[in-house]
């Protein structure tokens, strides 16, 4: 048991992070807030009070909000859904024996080095131009019209991308899961003729259940903000316009702060909205 | 290379001593064009004349916009030197976020600016920035190409024409396209191309009551004849495609003929860097024979920030950045060919410049171009190719991302236009227009 | 006959491991192939894989135009900075979280997490103007602070689920012995967190390093990153293929060996409370 003395100490270690954290959260928050509420337009020298909710109103009815709430849910679903099952896979693949594994394993984790924008410059001009890009050419050698992805398939090429760029990370941590997985067990199931598929749906799956939702977490936060991505590619054009995106398009092109940081306050909300959700989920997971 | 270096700052110091004034470092922002690079190439000659030295602060034109816009709405003083562009000189001007630059030095002479760069970077008669490049836009074109498909091109053709010279060009096959035109959604991007191109079309923005006129039959035109053109002459990824992109296709030999910015037409006659430089040829850009010619109006040019320490010193990097003598020293160390052009009188004066193939059609074009008067139906707003009020970046970059997605054939062009005139209604009912 | 068949296919599966890696990492060879090109070669149709001109060009027109020394420096400072403060802020953090948890921990902890959740555009303008107004613009103080911030709660939670997995009795035994509180820290829990301190580290060292937004909006000059670096050949005039890998391969490849090099501390640590 915990002496009373040692609790405060920890309260006292505690306090550092807890109150640094609150000032990075709270200034900019009311700061926000505040201009939610302004007609803040710089550009036309407008900066006074809006009328009431004006903004969140305005923010919440046009067309491009919902649109851009299922871009993201889609974006954010699609390279959750490609990290998580490509992860798993290729964790599966490491683990077994193969020659030169830590070569491999260098391979596969580079990409998480790579800066977003680097790697989406390099994906939109090198591989997925139509007429200079790899894939062009690989197209035209089997015989094939070159795709032009980033507007044919706009946004499944940002969830490429950015799947490209997360896959390492989500590897990494549902392989160490797997080695962590009884062998005993394994061999055992593999023993009482137990196949392929329902050792893995009976024993691996739910072994990794934990490191899946704590990726999915993490990758949430993160994948809930991508900017560099989309800045790059395609601009928000043909559909791929995210939340982020547009709160970027209200604030930076139209500069229009008041209705931008609305938009801000809302993407807040709807993100905490999806943590708690999320939280719930992986704090069971991970008190069991 | 060391003495020389030694030795310029020696001058510099002895320079300083003797005017008294004190050397500063000036922060630049500008964007990574190609004529800017070569100016930061050069930045010694003015530190050896000066003794101020320069920090570049060089980005891609997104990032710049980004980066320059928050930075002077915010009054935040990072830069001492701004690179924008002819639609935000006028409406910053008369924010009073930027020094007037009405006490230029004599020798400067300000008067040999071209008269349409001056009145487009000036509020009321007062000059806010200095134009670094101007530009209007024209054909160019490969004289080849044009040959092989037995066709002579005008002076001044009409956009039928152009349609037709393209389709007969393409040869898809051998991946030569007729004819490449911006599609890459933005405001400086397809809608510089396309706003300019519905001019000629008759079409406009706004009525004089600022209503959207995207529903009108004009802007149904334009856009459609737009479209159906590029899906039959032009390269595929055409939607992402802006002014680098059509730029790196020309100079491989990709397209027949390209409308662009008349400042690319050193890039393709430089033999450095295009497979096809001795063969393009240049024309006015394409009208309909409604009395407008589809041809923008835009410069590059250097600002001060208000509120900047270093105005002194940032006024003598903009007199010699501007300047005549530097016209010179790149001549002497480039030609006279990557001189940056569109800026000054003297240039198209000079019989040393009319000897670049594409200085006459440049001055025309840039002559031709009429802000104040873009459209054949009267409008509310100044400029050819944008609207100079604060809405427009925002407003014509959402209007780009409808047309470019049409381009794309995700919607049709009506579809588009739809979209455009709604929110384009709706932003300026929120800005307080109607 | 059992040898033979794992023989068998451990050779099947190192032949399909080979291939995904090298397909996973191709994206990054063939930039770093096209930066040894010249740029008519990095667009030639059919593209060449080796068997060109190799040269040096491309670096020397990117170091002629940018001082590629003083990006690189302020993104070494700025990743180790802000991952040094932010681990000394976090260590105490998570180690009082780990081993004296209250009953609001797990609140705190989560809402440590959804501290990440602001969309950095949305607070551009207010973090601008402090910044500002404080005069700490395009400093490294202000560009630590902010990464540091950033990764915070990623580097609380990480240690946090680290620590958990230290089993208390040898912290109970410690304490019997009569070690102090200091002493706890030091002797006892940190040779033991370490491999997950190190992971910890090389993981916020990548993130500060590759964090593109914030470190190109508050910065000019004096404490502008490889990011802002590579925002200047990002789109230019002409065929940029070749530079723009130059440049690419420049920013990533410090990173990179670093990653490399230490890639087996940073497996070790990334689990994220995943292993139980």
């Amino acid at each position: 048991m915990a002496t009373q003395h040692s609790r405060s100490a920890a309260r006292l270690m505690n306090t550092p992070a807890i109150f640094l954290l609150l000032v990075w959260m709270l200034v900019p928050l009311c700061m926000t807030i505040y201009f939610s509420f302004l007609d803040y337009r710089p550009l036309r020298g407008v900066y006074e009070w809006a009328d009431g909710f004006e903004n969140y109103a305005r923010f919440l009815s046009s067309g491009s909000f919902t649109d851009s709430v299922v871009t993201t849910l889609i974006m954010v679903g699609g390279i959750l859904a490609i990290t998580v099952i490509g992860g798993v896979l290729l964790a599966m693949l490491l683990d077994q024996p193969i020659w030169g594994q830590g070569i491999v394993r260098i391979l596969v984790i580079a990409p998480f080095f790579v800066m977003p924008t680097v790697s989406a410059l390099v994906w939109k001009n090198m591989f997925m131009n139509p007429v200079n890009g790899l894939f062009a050419y690989l197209w035209k050698f089997f015989g094939g019209t070159p795709v032009d992805w980033l507007s044919q398939a706009p946004i499944f090429s940002i969830i490429w991308i950015v799947s490209w760029q997360w896959l390492p990370f989500a590897t990494l941590i549902l392989l160490t899961a797997i080695q962590s997985l009884d062998s005993e067990q394994m061999e055992a199931a593999e023993m009482d003729g137990a196949g392929f598929f329902s050792r893995f749906g009976y024993i691996t799956l739910p072994h990794l259940a934990r490191a899946i939702t704590v990726v999915v977490l993490i990758q949430t936060i993160f994948l809930l903000s991508i900017f560099a991505e989309i800045f790059v590619t395609t601009n928000g054009a043909f559909g791929t316009r995210t939340l982020t995106y547009l709160v970027y398009q209200r604030v930076l092109e139209s500069q229009n702060i008041g209705l931008g940081s609305a938009g801000g306050i809302v993407a807040v909300i709807l993100a905490n909205i999806v943590a708690i959700f999320l939280m719930r989920i992986v704090g069971k997971n991970l008190d069991n | 290379m060391l003495s020389k270096k030694m030795l310029g700052a020696t001058t510099a110091i002895m320079l300083v001593a003797a005017t008294g004034a004190h050397a500063e470092s000036l922060t630049i922002a500008t964007v990574n064009n190609g004529d800017m690079i070569r100016m930061q190439g050069l930045t010694d000659d003015f530190t050896e004349k000066t003794g101020h030295t320069v920090e570049w602060v060089t980005l891609e034109e997104n990032v710049l916009r980004q980066r320059v816009t928050t930075d002077i709405s915010t009054k935040g003083g990072q830069f001492d030197i701004t690179t924008i562009g002819m639609y935000e000189t006028p409406i910053w001007g008369k924010n009073g976020w930027l020094v007037a630059l009405d006490d230029l030095s004599a020798d400067y002479d300000v008067d040999d600016i071209l008269p349409a760069m001056r009145g487009g970077l000036s509020v009321d008669g007062t000059l806010y920035a200095a134009p670094f490049y101007g530009e209007s836009s024209m054909i160019m074109y490969r004289t080849d190409l044009m040959e092989k498909a037995g066709l002579e091109m005008p002076d001044a053709p009409t956009w039928e024409f152009v349609a037709d010279a393209a389709r007969k060009m393409t040869d898809k096959d051998n991946e030569i396209y007729g004819i490449c035109l911006r599609g890459k959604a933005g405001w400086g991007e397809n809608m510089a191309f396309l706003t300019a191109t519905a001019n000629a079309f008759g079409a406009r923005w706004f009525d004089e009551e600022w209503n959207a006129q995207f529903d009108s039959d004009a802007w149904k035109k334009t856009l459609n004849f737009y479209i159906d053109l590029m899906n039959e002459a032009g390269p595929p990824g055409a939607a992402n495609n802006g002014f680098n992109e059509n730029l790196a296709l020309f100079q491989q030999g990709k397209c027949g003929m390209w409308i662009d910015a008349t400042v690319a037409a050193s890039f393709v006659t430089n033999p450095n860097d295009s497979t096809v430089a001795d063969k393009v040829g240049f024309a006015l850009a394409p009208d309909t024979g409604l009395g407008k010619r589809g041809n923008w109006l835009w410069a590059w040019a250097l600002a001060i920030p208000a509120g900047t320490q270093k105005e002194a010193a940032a006024k003598e990097f903009i007199e010699w950045a501007t300047s005549k003598d530097y016209l010179e020293l790149v001549a002497e160390k480039e030609g006279w060919a990557n001189v940056p052009p569109g800026s000054r009188t003297s240039l198209y004066e000079n019989p040393e410049y009319q000897k670049v193939p594409f200085a006459k059609m440049t001055l025309e074009s840039i002559n031709s171009a009429d802000p104040t008067n873009p459209t054949v139906d009267p409008v509310p707003y100044v400029g050819v190719q944008f609207a100079a009020i604060p809405e427009f970046a925002g407003i014509a970059t959402q209007v780009g991302q409808e047309f470019s997605a049409a381009l794309a054939g995700q919607q049709s062009a009506d579809e588009a236009l739809a979209k455009a005139q709604a929110l384009t209604n709706d932003e300026m009912e929120a800005a307080g227009y109607k | 006959m059992a040898r033979a068949v794992s023989n068998r296919r451990q050779i099947v599966t190192t032949i399909v491991a080979w291939t995904i890696g090298l397909l996973i990492f191709f994206p990054i060879l063939w930039t770093i192939l096209t930066s040894f090109k010249t740029e008519a070669e990095a667009i030639a149709d059919p593209p060449s894989l080796l068997f060109f001109n190799w040269t040096l060009e491309n670096y020397e027109v990117v170091q002629e135009r940018s001082n590629y020394g003083k990006f690189l420096w302020n993104s070494i400072i700025l990743a180790v900075g802000s991952t040094v403060i932010g681990l000394l802020i976090a260590i105490p953090s998570a180690w009082s979280m780990a081993f004296q948890p209250g009953k609001r921990t797990k609140d705190i902890m989560m809402w440590m997490l959804s501290t990440k959740m602001m969309p950095a555009v949305g607070v551009l303008f207010p973090i601008y103007i402090l910044a500002r107004n404080s005069g700490l613009f395009d400093t490294h103080i202000l560009l630590i602070a902010v990464l540091m911030l950033m990764n915070l709660p990623i580097i609380i939670w990480m240690l946090y689920t680290y620590f958990k997995e230290i089993p208390v009795d040898i912290l109970e035994a410690a304490r019997m012995d009569g070690a102090s509180l200091k002493s706890e820290i030091l002797y006892v829990l940190t040779p033991m967190a370490l491999p997950g301190i190190a992971s910890t580290m090389l993981l916020n060292i990548i993130l500060a390093w590759n964090e593109a937004f914030w470190t190109l909006n508050l910065t000019t000059i004096n404490a502008a990153p490889l990011t802002a670096f590579i925002a200047s050949y990002s789109s230019p005039e002409g065929l940029f293929y070749a530079k723009l890998s130059a440049a690419s391969t420049m920013a990533i490849a410090p990173i990179l060996i670093m990653g490399w090099f230490s890639q087996k501390q940073l497996v070790r640590g990334l689990t994220f409370g995943a292993v139980k």
